[in-house]
């Protein structure tokens, strides 16, 4: 059976039940709504038991690619999917994610409802496809078109500055991508070959790596997103529904990082060796700076966006660092963040879809009337300040650890980037949640209904298990980490050891 | 040879030449049967397809036509794109009170000079195929006669179009001077001797006449002008089937005439290239006219043809004629699109007139944005697998500089892409459409299915048949 492929595709089948409602129905029919809002959220969910199955047949002792499918296509590209431990998580993560967003929009997305839940299936077949591709061309074409849903996302359905915040999105990712396809494209002439397995057995000259590497950067630097590159990423979720928000700090941040896991490590080790520490650089000063811009925000969006930025500034350091406790500790910094951060963002649109205004100075007191909401946004507020017990607590120490052994000033700069996170997540929390009511609108403010304490219930869990148990999850990508980092460290000398 | 196993050779121009001339009598003598007139050329040019796709291959009149792979390619898509647009003028027309059954014959002309340039094999047929098509385009423009701006479009196009075939045959007199021979065979053994500069001399004239046709930069000048003027139906026709065959032509001359002097010729297309792919995409941003927006398009989108061909090998030549193939679907449904829409009776062709279109045509607005996509260059539509194509024959061919200006353009065109899909997409309707027409409707679905998602199979067969037809040329 093609899992993966099955995976992949589950979201379309749901699209294109939606576009026939749609096509035949009339514009803004209620109806058409409420069908379209269930074939999303059944079609996720069928999509989320299938990664499920996915995650429970994946063999975590073969560090190699598993469920591979493969098919010629043209011009000698093949369509090959596969995954192996380091992806097999993030697949889990999207389909996890997914029925959350479509949760969270039941309510607040009233217009054009059809076209909305259509950009988000899109979406995450494109995204899942990202993750399980193993062509490059297949993997560009995944890669990009996740661009349109995610325009039109932010276009549609944003705040006020949305025409610019969507243009400025694509635009930005489109220029970093196209040179990555000049160097794609490269590869392919010169290797013969378009299969991403072969290419990483694939030993380039280290001069052409060092080209290939700065495209390939040029495409993963804005979607990480990694300083200075990351001004779209405020803009974006600023004006972004908040399942938008969610998606994009959730799942499609991960697609940069994945994209050096997969294709800058492996396939040009000597120039990501020759370029670490410009990445330690710019990491360090996204870690800083990022937070004090963090601290300084009156818009709540925006203050967890730069704590993305900054939290991403993490993990692009723990995966060059190289060695295992690097690598682990990105990956599970990713999903962590996936986890946390899209959790934040929906406790900013509880708030918002009540008050429908997101400056922090008009919020305070909130425990008098939403204690519920006051302990679940506190929890989260904790594991992004990586609080033991939260899964935020593990990727961060685990990637300071690895970092540490490479640079010791690195890391330094990574443990003060942690303690700011403290200082401006907790004067939000404090601004927010705690003292006396001053907005007068706020006496009448209701505590979680049954729909949101649902859609939080799953994001509770996973931060506390993956807080308490992270063995269930290095178990499953050790192997294919520790292959990373051997053949890693084999075509660099050794020179870290 | 006898003249019968050289007409053997020539039967789909034969039924073309026939067909149309039969058909302009009966137009003649009754003129109320356009719809007979219409379907009769439909016929005519499926017939023609056909006979293409089943001729043998041999050389005919002396050298004079070429029936090989690449003709046939050719030639089978740009008689299947000349069919679509007669449908879609017909009753474009129609909708208007034009009643003209001159429409399907002219187009049935302009198919048969269409046919004798991507088979043409000396210098004397290439000048006839190009200037039968170009005439009978001159009047299509101006077809809509009552209309100011359709007047003044096919005027500007035939007076530049007369200077360009002016160069063209210029430098067709140079070449034939230097080399002693009209053949494209004999001239390429010139082509190879030392210090023929007359012959390149003669060449560059050629290439600005044919870069006229296309309208690559900087002989673009034309376009957006007429692009806005002409009927919307003749537009479709002529940004599609004419460029195909021009940029086939062009192939087949620098290809089979001067694949010799692939170091020379290489360095004016790069030059073509890269200005053409700068005028479109700069000169896009600023435009409202969505007709003249395409034009800046097109203009930008045969910068990547003559840049997959400018890099003078094989596969530059299967890239540029997958790209024009995929491109020719994409903008003849998109003018199909534009064709099919209008408000209160009134065409729809600026961009504030297509705001909040995805509530008011949810499916016309989708196809639109498909082929806009698809014109962007973006995954996993056809427009991407054509640029696949040709960046990386430019790649393999060590061009850098040209593909990764390529790229970086159609970041900047991207920008005005987005306007139209933002418009469409993020902005208020101003009111409701008219009921699209069912012909226009069906060509723009038709092609947006095939845009996406129905390319991603027929690649597999498209790509085939273009390397075939490209190893016809005389490149390696």
């Amino acid at each position: 059976m093609p899992l993966l492929s099955l995976i992949t595709y589950t979201p379309l089948l749901g699209l294109l039940g939606i576009l026939t409602l749609r096509l035949m129905g009339k514009p803004e029919d209620p109806a058409t709504s409420t069908g379209a809002r269930w074939i999303a959220l059944i079609t996720t969910m069928a999509t989320l038991a299938l990664s499920v199955l996915l995650v429970a047949r994946f063999n975590p002792n073969d560090p190699g690619f598993q469920f591979v499918e493969e098919a010629p296509w043209f011009a000698g590209l093949y369509y090959r999917m596969g995954v192996d431990g380091i992806s097999v998580l993030f697949v889990l993560l999207t389909a996890f994610l997914m029925p959350i967003c479509i949760a969270a929009s039941w309510k607040s997305i009233e217009t054009r409802v059809p076209e909305y839940m259509m950009a988000f299936l899109l979406l995450e077949t494109l995204v899942i496809g990202v993750f399980c591709a193993l062509d490059l061309v297949l993997f560009y074409a995944f890669f990009e078109f996740g661009l349109v849903p995610m325009f039109l996302i932010i276009g549609i359905w944003g705040g006020q500055r949305r025409v610019y915040a969507a243009f400025k999105f694509f635009l930005y990712t489109l220029l970093g991508s196209v040179l990555m396809l000049a160097a794609i494209l490269f590869m392919i002439g010169s290797t013969g070959t378009s299969s991403i397995p072969e290419l990483m057995q694939y030993k380039f000259e280290a001069d052409v790596q060092t080209w290939l590497w700065l495209a390939f950067f040029a495409s993963f630097a804005v979607k990480m997103p990694m300083w200075p590159v990351h001004t779209w990423l405020p803009d974006a979720h600023v004006e972004a529904p908040t399942a938008g928000s969610v998606f994009l700090a959730g799942i499609l941040l991960k697609m940069g990082g994945y994209g050096f896991l997969r294709f800058s490590l492996p396939m040009f080790p000597n120039a990501s060796d020759l370029f670490t520490p410009l990445i330690f650089a710019l990491s360090a000063i996204a870690v800083v700076y990022t937070s004090l811009v963090a601290f300084r925000q009156t818009d709540v969006k925006k203050l967890i966006a730069y704590s993305s930025v900054a939290h991403m500034g993490l993990v692009t350091m723990g995966i060059f660092s190289g060695n295992v406790q690097g690598e682990q500790g990105a990956i599970y910094q990713m999903l962590s963040h996936g986890v946390i951060s899209g959790a934040l963002f929906l406790c900013v649109g509880v708030i918002y879809d009540r008050m429908h205004t997101r400056e922090i100075k008009l919020y305070g007191g909130l425990v008098t009337r939403m204690p519920v909401y006051a302990a679940v946004f506190m929890l989260f507020t904790m594991g992004n300040v990586g609080l033991p017990g939260t899964s935020g607590f593990v990727g961060e120490i685990l990637t300071m650890v690895g970092v540490y052994q490479i640079s010791t000033w690195t890391a330094i700069a990574a443990t003060s980037g942690v303690i700011l996170s403290a200082v401006y997540m907790l004067t939000l929390y404090r601004a927010v949640v705690f003292g006396t009511i001053t907005n007068p609108k706020l006496e009448t403010i209701t505590d979680l209904n049954w729909r949101e304490m649902a859609i939080f219930v799953p994001l509770i869990v996973a931060t506390l298990y993956m807080g308490l148990q992270p063995n269930s999850v290095f178990d499953l990508t050790a192997a294919s980490v520790d292959q990373l980092v051997q053949t890693y460290q084999a075509a660099i000398g050794g020179a870290h050891p | 040879m006898t003249i019968s196993a050289d007409l053997s050779l020539a039967w789909p121009e034969l039924i073309l030449a026939v067909g149309a001339l039969t058909l302009l009598v009966v137009g003649a003598f009754a003129p109320k049967q356009t719809a007979l007139v219409g379907a009769g050329s439909v016929v005519v040019l499926l017939a023609a397809a056909l006979a293409s796709a089943t001729q043998p291959f041999g050389v005919a009149f002396g050298g004079g036509l070429i029936s090989d792979a690449a003709a046939t390619f050719a030639k089978v898509a740009i008689y299947l794109a000349s069919a679509v647009a007669i449908p879609l003028g017909q009753s474009w027309f129609a909708r208007r009170g034009v009643k003209a059954f001159e429409f399907p014959v002219l187009i049935l002309l302009a198919s048969l000079g269409m046919g004798m340039m991507v088979g043409s094999g000396d210098l004397i047929s290439l000048y006839m195929g190009v200037e039968l098509q170009s005439l009978a385009l001159y009047v299509l423009a101006a077809m809509h006669r009552d209309n100011a701006k359709a007047s003044e479009a096919g005027l500007k196009y035939f007076v530049l179009g007369a200077l360009s075939s002016g160069l063209l045959l210029y430098g067709a007199s140079l070449i034939y001077g230097f080399a002693g021979s009209t053949l494209y065979s004999e001239i390429a053994l010139s082509a190879g001797a030392e210090g023929n500069t007359g012959l390149l001399f003669g060449l560059v004239f050629l290439i600005c006449g044919i870069a006229f046709k296309v309208s690559a930069a900087p002989f673009h000048m034309w376009t957006p002008d007429v692009y806005e003027g002409a009927p919307t139906p003749v537009v479709a026709f002529f940004a599609a089937a004419p460029k195909l065959a021009a940029m086939v032509l062009f192939a087949r001359v620098l290809g089979d005439g001067f694949a010799a002097a692939a170091d020379q010729w290489q360095q004016i297309l790069v030059v073509l290239a890269i200005a053409s792919v700068a005028v479109g995409a700069f000169a896009g941003l600023v435009q409202s006219n969505i007709k003249r927006l395409w034009a800046y398009s097109s203009i930008a989108n045969v910068g990547y043809a003559v840049l997959g061909l400018s890099s003078g090998t094989a596969e530059g030549v299967q890239a540029m004629l997958m790209f024009m193939v995929l491109y020719m679907i994409d903008v003849t449904g998109f003018f199909a699109c534009l064709a099919a829409l209008s408000r209160g009776g009134r065409s729809m062709e600026t961009l504030q007139d297509m705001a909040g279109l995805i509530k008011e045509r949810p499916a016309i607005a989708l196809a639109m944005t498909v082929f806009a996509l698809s014109a962007l260059g973006l995954p996993p539509f056809s427009g991407f697998f054509g640029k696949y194509y040709v960046f990386k024959a430019a790649l393999d061919a060590g061009l850098w500089g040209p593909a990764v200006f390529g790229l970086v353009g159609s970041v900047v065109a991207a920008f005005y892409y987005l306007r139209l899909i933002k418009a469409m997409w993020f902005d208020t309707s101003p009111g409701a459409t008219d009921k699209p027409p069912v012909e226009a409707n069906a060509i723009a679905l038709v092609a947006a299915v095939f845009t996406f998602p129905v390319v991603i199979i027929a690649l597999r067969g498209l790509d085939g048949l273009a390397g075939q037809a490209a190893r016809a040329f005389g490149l390696v």
